[in-house]
Formats: C-alpha cells, sequence, structure tokens
C-alpha cells in the first residue's frame, strides 16, 4: 500500500489529476481574485455594454458594461464560499446528530432521525425555498438553506458509520476502563467515521454550488451587484438575445467546477478505499 | 463407448492453469464422483464440461472433451448453446442464489422445457408439475406458482434439479449439491440423484468433497489435487484398497461409528494456492511417503489394478485376507 | 398487496403532518405579526378580524395548527395578498401544467435512461459503453436551468424550431421536458447500467447459461426485471427531484405551473401563495414516494411480505 497520502494519489489519476488542478486554480483564483481581476465587479460603463469577447474584456461585458471575467473571479469567491461553508457546517451538524443517533440509540436516535428523515424525503431545492420564504432572500439565508438541505445524508451516513463501530470490542473495553460515553463517542468513534463524511461532503459542495446558483438565478440568493455565478446569469436572461456570453460562461465556470469535484472526489473514493462505506446514504 | 470422456484437459485462466492433463470418463446409468478439496478445481471442471469457461476468461489449452463421440474442448458458444440444458444440464450447489428469486420456481422450469422441447405454455407446465411430483415435491401444483424465497433449501434443489432434467439430459453434472443443505435433506438429494440415474439411464457426475457422499452415492470415483487427478476407479476397489496416499488419507478422514473421542483425522498442510504448485507431485509436501524422485518428475496415471494411480510410490495392494481396518 | 400499500400510506401520514406543520410555521417564523403577513398592507380592521376568526389566531398554536389543517384538507387555503383570489383556485389553474411537465419528463428521463442504461450494460466495458457514460456524467452535473437557457438559445432564438418561452401551443412543452428530462437520464442509466451489471454477475446467470439461453435471452427475458427494481426505486427516491426540477424549469421557461407560481410569490412575499404551493409540492413528492414504494412491491415478491 502506497505511502502518499490519499489526497495526492487521487490526484495522481488520469481523471483526476486534471480534476485536481483546475480545482487548485480556481481557489487560487478566488482567493486572488481582488488582485488579479482586471476591473471591479460593480465597474458600470455603458458605453461598453453587451460587448462579445475581445481584448480588452475576455469574456465580454454585461448589459450594465461590467467585465464578464471579473464578475466570474470574484463570483468564484461568493459562489465557492458560501457553497464550502454551508458544506462545512452540514457535514459539522450532521455528524454530531448522526453520531449521536447512531449510538445512543432507542427514542433518542428514532428522534433524531425521524426529523433528519423529514428532509430525506423532500429535493433539497423545496426545502431551501421553505429556509428562504422563512429568511427573506440573500447570501445569508441560502448559506443556511443550504446547511439544512443537505444535512440528512450526513446525518444517515454518520450514523451508519457509528452504528456499525458500537459494536467492536474496543468500545466496550473503553467504557469498561471508566471512559464516559461522550469520551467514547468523540474521542473515538467519530474520527473512524469522519473519512466518509467529509467525502460526501466535498461531493455535495458540488451540488451546494449549483443549488446556490439556482438560488441566485430566482433572485432569491445574492442580491446586486454581487455577482454569485448564479445571480449573474438572472439578469442576463433578457440579454440572451444579443449577449448570449452573458449567460454562457458563468454556467462553464459551474459546470467545469462541478465536473472537476466529481471527478477528483471519485478518485479520491477509489484511493481511500471507502466506496461500500459511502453506500449507506 | 463412454458417454463422457474426458482426455488430458488441461486449462487456462489468466497465467495459471487450474486443472492440469486431467482424465476420466462417466457412463450412462452410472455415476462418477469427481472429489476434492476446495481449490482443487472441481468447480471449474464443472464450468468447463458446460463450455462457461469463456465466461470466466478462461480457456482450454490442450486436451479432449469426448461427449457421445464429439470433441467439445473448442466448440464455438453457439453449438454449445445446443447442447446446454438439453444434453448436459449443471445442477449447481447454492439453491438459495442459483434460482432467479424474481421469477416463480414453475416458470423456470418451464422455461427449460419450452426451450428445448418447443412445448407450448401449458404443455410446459404440466410437464414441470409432473417432474416435480416425481421429484417427491409435496403439493407440486401450488408449489409451481411459489418464489424462491418461500422454499425451503432441500425444496430449491430439488426445483433446480428438476431445472436440470426438463430437457430430458444424458449428462447431469451435479456440483456439490448437497454442501449447503442440512444434513438430513442431504441424504434425500443423493437418494434421489441416484434413483434418476437408475430409471432414466443418466449419466452423473457428482462433484464433491465428501467421500462420504461418494461412498454413498457412486460408481466409480477420481480422485482430484491440486489441479490433477490423483486416483481413479471403482468405488469398492478404491475405498477398500486405495494406492494413492492422498486417496488413503481422505479415506481415513471419514469419522467411523463408534470412533473414540480425539480420533479424528485431518490431512496436515494445506493445497497449494493455484500459483504456487510445487514442481514434480503436487502432492509430495503433504505425503507421508514422498521420495527424493517425488518433487522432480510429475507422476504417470497409471493402471494399477482396476485403478489408474498417479503415484510413484503408491501405497501395497492389500494381501488376501488383509482388510483396512486390520 | 392491498395491505402492503395501506401500511406505507400509514408510514407516510406522520411525515405529511411533520411538513404540514413546518408549512403552516412560515408565517409564524417572519419576523413581525403573522396576520400582517396574509393581508395587504392597509387592510382594514374588519379585514383583520375575520382573518382571527377563520384561522383562530388568537387562540394558542397548536390549535391553530389544526384549524389550518383542517381548513386545508377541506380545500380552503386562504386567500393570495397580491391577486386577491383563492388560493385554491391559483393553484387549481397552476397544477396541471405542472403535471404535465413533470409527468412528460419522468417518463423521457425512464425511456431514454433505462434504454441507454441497458444498452451500456449489455456493451459493458466497449467504447459505446465508456462514451455514452462519460456524456452522461457531463450532462448530468451542469445546473438544470443552464442547460434550459442553453436549450432556449440553440433550438428557440438560433434555431427558431421551439417557443422561447409560455405555454400557448403544444412544442412549448419540448425544450421544458427535455431540459428536466436530460438531468434524470443520467441518474436512470447510471443505475440501470449498474443493476443490470450486478446482476450479470449472480450465480442464477450460470445456471441460465448452463440452461441454454442466448446472452441476449438471458438480459431480456431475466435480467431486464432485476434492473426494473432499483430503477423503480432510484424513481420513487427522486421523485422529489422531477418536482424541483419542474419548478426551476418552469421559471426559466417563463411557464405557468406551481414552479413559477412559487417563486414569484417568494419575491413578492405573498405567504398564503407560498405556502399553498409549498404544501402542493410537499404532497406530490409524498405521493410520489408512496407509488415508487408500490411499484417496488409489484416487482420484488419479497418485498411484500417486509413491512417497510
Amino acid at each position: 500500500m502506497s505511502r502518499v497520502h490519499p489526497l495526492l494519489r487521487a490526484a495522481a489519476t488520469p481523471l483526476g489529476g486534471p480534476a485536481a488542478v483546475y480545482l487548485v486554480a480556481l481557489i487560487a483564483a478566488a482567493l486572488l481574485a481582488p488582485w488579479i481581476a482586471p476591473y471591479p465587479y460593480d465597474a458600470q460603463n455603458l458605453a461598453e455594454a453587451a460587448l462579445p469577447p475581445s481584448t480588452a474584456h475576455w469574456l465580454g461585458t454585461d448589459e450594465f458594461g461590467r467585465d464578464l471575467f471579473s464578475r466570474i473571479l470574484y463570483g468564484a469567491r461568493i459562489s465557492l464560499g458560501v457553497a464550502v461553508s454551508s458544506m462545512m457546517a452540514s457535514v459539522a451538524i450532521g455528524l454530531v446528530v448522526g453520531a449521536v443517533a447512531g449510538y445512543a440509540g432507542g427514542w433518542l436516535d428514532r428522534g433524531l432521525m425521524a426529523g433528519v428523515d423529514l428532509t430525506w424525503s423532500f429535493p433539497e431545492i423545496l426545502i431551501a425555498l421553505v429556509m428562504i420564504a422563512i429568511l427573506g432572500p440573500g447570501l445569508g439565508s441560502t448559506a443556511v438553506a443550504i446547511t439544512i438541505g443537505y444535512l440528512a445524508q450526513f446525518a444517515r451516513l454518520s450514523r451508519a458509520q457509528i452504528a456499525a463501530l458500537k459494536g467492536e470490542l474496543y468500545v466496550e473495553a473503553t467504557v469498561a476502563l471508566g471512559a464516559s460515553h461522550a469520551h467514547v463517542l468523540f474521542a473515538h468513534l467519530v474520527p473512524n467515521a469522519l473519512t466518509p463524511v467529509l467525502v460526501a461532503g466535498m461531493l455535495a459542495a458540488g451540488d451546494a454550488i449549483v443549488l446556490e446558483a439556482t438560488l441566485g438565478y430566482f433572485g432569491l440568493g445574492a442580491q446586486p451587484p454581487l455577482p454569485s455565478w448564479g445571480a449573474m446569469m438572472s439578469s442576463g436572461v433578457a440579454q440572451m438575445f444579443i449577449a448570449p456570453w452573458v449567460i454562457v460562461f458563468p454556467g462553464v465556470a459551474i459546470a467545469l467546477t462541478v465536473v472537476a469535484i466529481n471527478l477528483y472526489g471519485d478518485a479520491l473514493i477509489d484511493a481511500l478505499q471507502i466506496r461500500n462505506r459511502l453506500r449507506e446514504r | 463407448m463412454a458417454l463422457l470422456d474426458v482426455r488430458d484437459l488441461s486449462i487456462e485462466l489468466g497465467r495459471v492453469q487450474p486443472l492440469d492433463a486431467v482424465r476420466f470418463t462417466v457412463d450412462r446409468g452410472q455415476t462418477l464422483g469427481l472429489v476434492g478439496e476446495s481449490g482443487s478445481g472441481k468447480s471449474l471442471t464443472a464450468m468447463t464440461l458446460m463450455g462457461l469457461l469463456p465466461t470466466l476468461r478462461g480457456r482450454v489449452r490442450s486436451g479432449a472433451i469426448l461427449f457421445d463421440g464429439r470433441d467439445l474442448a473448442r466448440l464455438p458458444d453457439t453449438e454449445y448453446r445446443g447442447l446446454r440444458g438439453r444434453r448436459i444440464a449443471l445442477v449447481m450447489q447454492n439453491p438459495m442464489t442459483s434460482l432467479d428469486p424474481m421469477q416463480t420456481v414453475g416458470a423456470q422450469i418451464d422455461e427449460a422445457a419450452r426451450l428445448h422441447l418447443g412445448l407450448d405454455a401449458d404443455g410446459a407446465r404440466r410437464r414441470s408439475v409432473e417432474t416435480m411430483e416425481r421429484l417427491r415435491i409435496p403439493s407440486a401444483s401450488a408449489m409451481h406458482g411459489r418464489y424462491p424465497h418461500q422454499l425451503s433449501g432441500g425444496m430449491r434443489q430439488r426445483i433446480v434439479i428438476a431445472m436440470a432434467l426438463a430437457g430430458d439430459p444424458d449428462l447431469i453434472i451435479a456440483d456439490e449439491p448437497t454442501t449447503a443443505l442440512d444434513v438430513t435433506v442431504q441424504a434425500q438429494i443423493v437418494q434421489l440423484l441416484s434413483e434418476l440415474v437408475a430409471t432414466r439411464d443418466l449419466a452423473l457426475l457428482l462433484i464433491t468433497h465428501d467421500m462420504g457422499v461418494v461412498a454413498q452415492a457412486c460408481d466409480r470415483v477420481a480422485v482430484l489435487y491440486a489441479g490433477r487427478i490423483a486416483e481413479s476407479g471403482p468405488v469398492a476397489d478404491i475405498f477398500s484398497a486405495p494406492r494413492h496416499p492422498y486417496t488413503r488419507a481422505l479415506i481415513d478422514c471419514i469419522p467411523r461409528e463408534g470412533q473414540p473421542r480425539g480420533t479424528l483425522v485431518g490431512i496436515a498442510g494445506q493445497v497449494p494456492g493455484l500459483v504456487s504448485y510445487p514442481p514434480g507431485c503436487r502432492f509430495a509436501p503433504r505425503c507421508p511417503r514422498a521420495g527424493a524422485d517425488c518433487a522432480a518428475v510429475r507422476p504417470p496415471l497409471t493402471a494399477l489394478g482396476t485403478a489408474q494411480v498417479a503415484c510413484l510410490h503408491p501405497l501395497d495392494a492389500p494381501q488376501r485376507g488383509e482388510t483396512r481396518d486390520g | 398487496m392491498l395491505l402492503y400499500g395501506l401500511k406505507r400510506v400509514l408510514t407516510l401520514a406522520p411525515v405529511f403532518l411533520a411538513m404540514s406543520a413546518v408549512v403552516f410555521l412560515i408565517v409564524h417564523l417572519v419576523p413581525g405579526d403573522p396576520i400582517d403577513h396574509m393581508l395587504q398592507i392597509g387592510a382594514s380592521p374588519e379585514r383583520r378580524a375575520e382573518l382571527v376568526a377563520r384561522y383562530g389566531l388568537d387562540r394558542p398554536l397548536p390549535l391553530q395548527y389544526l384549524t389550518w389543517l383542517v381548513r386545508v384538507v377541506s380545500g380552503d387555503l386562504g386567500e393570495a395578498i397580491i391577486l386577491k383570489r383563492p388560493v385554491a383556485q391559483l393553484i387549481a389553474a397552476n397544477l396541471p401544467y405542472s403535471v404535465a411537465l413533470g409527468g412528460l419528463a419522468l417518463l423521457f428521463s425512464t425511456v431514454v435512461g433505462a434504454t441507454l442504461g441497458a444498452l451500456a450494460a449489455y456493451f459493458a466495458d466497449t467504447a459505446f459503453d465508456r462514451a455514452a457514460m462519460a456524456t452522461i456524467l457531463f450532462g448530468s452535473t451542469v445546473p438544470n436551468f443552464w442547460l434550459g437557457l442553453l436549450m432556449i438559445l440553440i433550438f428557440a432564438v438560433q434555431l427558431g424550431w421551439f417557443p422561447v418561452s409560455g405555454a400557448r401551443s403544444w412544442d412549448a412543452v419540448v425544450l421544458p421536458v427535455l431540459t428536466i428530462g436530460l438531468g434524470g437520464v443520467a441518474l436512470i442509466a447510471r443505475v440501470t447500467r449498474a443493476a443490470l451489471i450486478d446482476a450479470w454477475r449472480q450465480d442464477f446467470v450460470t445456471l441460465l447459461h448452463a440452461k441454454g439461453l442466448s446472452r441476449r435471452a438471458i438480459f431480456a427475458r431475466h435480467l431486464l426485471r432485476h434492473a426494473l427494481a432499483p430503477v423503480v426505486t432510484i424513481l420513487g427516491l427522486k421523485i422529489g427531484w422531477v418536482l424541483g426540477g419542474a419548478v426551476t424549469i418552469e421559471y426559466v421557461f417563463a411557464r405557468p405551473g406551481l414552479g413559477s407560481l412559487l417563486i414569484t410569490s417568494l419575491a413578492q412575499r405573498d405567504y398564503p401563495v407560498v405556502q399553498g404551493c409549498l404544501l402542493m409540492l410537499g404532497v406530490g413528492v409524498l405521493i410520489g414516494t408512496l407509488l415508487g414504494d408500490l411499484a417496488q412491491a409489484a416487482l420484488d415478491p419479497r418485498l411484500r411480505e417486509r413491512l417497510a
């Protein structure tokens, strides 16, 4: 078994490699956007409205003359930022809820999972819309919506892992040695269950980016002039007839990112050899 | 002429050769027991005889499989298909997994009849129920519409046998037909098979690891070790006077009535893995009679009395009056 | 079979109650007085009093929920703030469009997806298989609203084959169905292919070979049934996805339907309509799940004896 870290091993595969390169470049671009973007994202210039790609504007301009390339760079910050932070929160909450449910068993288990399963049957977009209905439109609501929408799968996965590990001898031994349940759960069991849940979280981040974009497209997510990838396309529909690039490029960015996440995630699952552990979703 | 005559059959699976110059025959109205431990190549023999080796990405390397005079070893699949089920039928080990869980058991038997005998739905059903009755499946007509998961293991295996009989075959290959069943049911199935051989003049190749079954149900036996035939011959002779040390060891393993506690015998060592066959005689590392020559040259199958034995230092023929237990 | 159906309905009942409770709570969770979220600004005191009486808004919360639930079940979903019409009427007018869109998309996904998946499995590990699955992978990861926009761009704007939006002619449903459907094709093709390849490895397939059946016969007569079950399962599980897709795509194509109604009323803060739409969509998901479970049990005889 190679001693190279699984993250690197996944990047060494024919599909995982380019995907990893793209993701690293994307994250770098997002972080460095304020420094590398040729124009500010909200700089309107009506004289240069709706221009096709050119040397001055690599990806063209939108209906307000804003540079599309810069907006996509800044959009990366927003879309990735919201997706990743929501996913982390979702994973954390789901992990704990599932772990407690799986370890405790009995009515606590049933109660917690009943709540979780309530969201399980409904598509994430509906749950997100319910959250938006309560919290109103905006980036914050989007983040909450994504967190709650994806909670169920992490809770279920975590619960399955913990329930399986609970029966191991070393757990009984540790409890017999006087360790409290909380200690056993969080110091021993959860770290073992962490990997599949984290990887599932990574894959779900791709869906989360799409969800954020969809909400933005509806005008319910990031509010103008914030250039979330989805919101950019919302204002672009009217321009579709004369400036289709306003819709095409942000979509390409999303598509490439999600495909890259899926390809790298798949390679990672193979490198970590946890494919069967992920099946109890 | 024997119905099935396997001559020096060697097969290849990837880079290994699980069967090496295997030789045996089966006749109509006869049962040949093919005995070996796990890993000896028994199931692969069954698959090869059915022409299903390609599905495992294997192929026949050399030798011949003469069935009714025709060499099947290099037969194209389309022609082989005409034989499967119709003239050669297979009974597999685990009736739990060898039946399609989504079809009624009756439909599965009917399918074989319709395929090979061209019967219509009603005709096939009638014939299937008849066969099921003859195999002593209770309430055959009602059973016909049940699903595999609703039947016990023994019943399921009878269904598998009924399926095998549906095309009216000449040869049945039973690959460990009783291993997955309860001990009490095992005897019933073995008896059933023996009856079929007698009443229908079938040839039966009974593959098993259980020498007890061989003693009960077989006329002749071929002992397979690590892909090679160690010894073959009539059951009565082989059991009373085994010539190959491995055969002797296998027979000694059978628990006997009244045996004092703690005296169960095993065979020391393990069957060599496919990739680590020793040179020369493959049983030599475990053999109490092995000599220096055993590792050097492969012992050929030679006739010794009524048996064929592949051993350089075979056990002596018993003297007059001597018995195995003596 | 009937018994199994009843059991499933009973298991889903608490889910329905919980979902409806969440929908009910929306007006109470939004900051401000719930009554304000149900009325237009500047409504008369008489109007307010009428609403309080109708929904028991001065009574404890659980009682309010029950009152609301009883009204909902008897068909009264409240009144839309902006359009001043009964919500039930708005929904009734829009529902057929959504059902048509969702139904056709589901049909398209299933037929095309299952066929593609079966072919990929039959020709597993060949160039065809790899190409098909790669295309499908790509097609499924793009956001569906973007796919819809591209469809409009290429087929409506550039080629002019279909209308850009609305539902004025029958061919206006083609692009929307394709958009939602293509997303589903990927999922169903993947599941079908995996199920068939999995089934192919089972022991009983060896015996089918031994019976003398050809590869094609084994595939068609036996395996497809085995793939049917996982496909129905996935359809039942992901039925919500069709509805979610419909919501988005109706908005993209400016088609009438529950989806566009929901999105526009969300933007306008017309809560009675929002609640009505969410409730209907939620019920739709549950019905879809139920149908999926029943179909599964009908296909796999082993499931009928299990509880749920």
